[in-house]
């Protein structure tokens, strides 16, 4: 499963990262984040393309876990 | 800023505390000077109108107080080995344009080394300290009237990301290097209670700031003029970082009343602007007249969004 780590990076970034990652097709990954402009933004990126996500939360970031 | 203390003297007329667009400071009985100073990063990838977009955004400030321009001075952050001659001189070319086009002269200005390029301008302008014209002083029946459509925050965002189509890149670049000059240059001629420039905190953010503990504002959704290509772009998620605090901070005192408006289509509203248009408070009588003037003199997407109303409740009503 792959990882996007977006921590540290700023917009539009994280959304550029997510877009190729959904591009490839693969049926699950995972989308490290530690802003809150990047929670919204990659939130937003996920629900255009129809894909559900767990959402997990750690001490420094948030973990968006999608399955399609 | 906090705990910072800026002593006031009897000349200053305008300062930090307001939140106001520029600072205003009495020379004589009847010419106070207008300082502002702004710079930003690239935001599209045309040197030229790049030039002419961040000088745009600097002048802005001046005539936001309804003011005149009349000495700018530039600021320039670059990376030499990165940035070619040529290409600083582009950017440099836009602002003088700019300057030019605003009736003011540049005399001069500082460059520094830097990795990330940044470019704007010290303005000083002039105006009669009677006709200052402030941010918060609206009244209630006035209508509220925005001089260019918004969308600037997600669409530049989009250019960063490689995702904005080209139509909404001339419209941005269109509007982004309009001057203000000719939207306050009218308003000062019909007379307004209050005007601003939106920029960085977005349309609900400035509005909010133009209110007092008097009024309320009720919007129009439907009559805000935004740039079509930007709903798209906001739910592709590309909103700048400073629209989601503007969210954040201005939320408590906006209220939609309209079922049909998405988060994606309200969060435009939060969207931090470049280079944005005036937002003008202007006496309801007034209004129809102003805006057939500004629609004469070409700028046919001015629109009235808006009306206050009396309150306490220091409101932003989306209906």
């Amino acid at each position: 499963m792959n990882q996007i780590d977006t921590r540290g990076l700023s917009c539009p970034q994280p959304v550029v990262l997510v877009l190729s990652e959904i591009k490839t097709g693969n049926s699950e990954f995972e989308v490290l984040i530690d802003s809150e402009a990047s929670l919204e933004n990659v939130k937003r990126i996920l629900n255009k393309n129809k894909l559900e996500f767990d959402v997990k939360e750690n001490s420094d970031h948030t973990v968006y876990h999608v399955k399609r | 800023m906090k705990g910072l203390k800026f002593p006031h003297t009897p000349n200053t007329l305008v300062a930090f505390d307001t939140s106001d667009d520029a600072g205003a400071y009495q020379i004589s009985n009847d010419i106070a000077i207008i300082q502002t100073v702004d710079f930003i990063t690239p935001v599209l990838n045309d040197p030229y109108k790049f030039g002419q977009i961040a000088a745009a955004n600097s002048l802005s400030d001046v005539f936001a107080m309804g003011a005149k321009v009349c000495t700018a001075l530039n600021i320039v952050a670059y990376d030499s080995c990165h940035i070619t001659k040529e290409m600083l001189n582009e950017i440099l070319r836009g602002g003088l344009d700019k300057v030019i086009e605003a009736g003011g002269v540049v005399l001069g200005g500082h460059t520094i080394e830097d990795l990330e390029m940044k470019y704007g301008l010290s303005v000083t302008g002039i105006v009669h300290p009677d006709k200052i014209v402030r941010n918060n002083t609206i009244q209630p029946g006035d209508k509220i009237i925005l001089t260019k459509p918004i969308g600037m925050g997600v669409i530049t965002t989009g250019i960063k990301a490689d995702m904005a189509p080209q139509s909404a890149i001339d419209k941005v670049a269109f509007h982004m290097s309009y001057l203000n000059k000719i939207a306050s240059e009218i308003a000062m001629e019909i007379g307004v209670n209050a005007m601003t420039d939106v920029t960085g905190f977005g349309l609900l953010g400035h509005l909010f700031e133009m209110t007092n503990e008097k009024v309320s504002v009720h919007l129009d959704y439907d009559s805000i003029p935004i740039i079509e290509e930007a709903f798209e772009l906001a739910e592709t998620g590309l909103f700048p970082g400073g629209s989601y605090r503007n969210e954040k901070y201005y939320k408590p005192n906006v209220i939609l009343d309209r079922k049909d408006c998405t988060q994606d289509q309200l969060m435009l509203l939060y969207d931090a602007q470049t280079s944005g248009g005036l937002m003008i408070s202007i006496p309801g009588e007034k209004a129809d007249k102003l805006l057939d003037k500004l629609k004469l003199a070409g700028l046919e997407w001015c629109c009235i969004i808006g009306e206050v109303s009396d309150s306490k409740e220091r409101n932003i009503i989306i209906g």
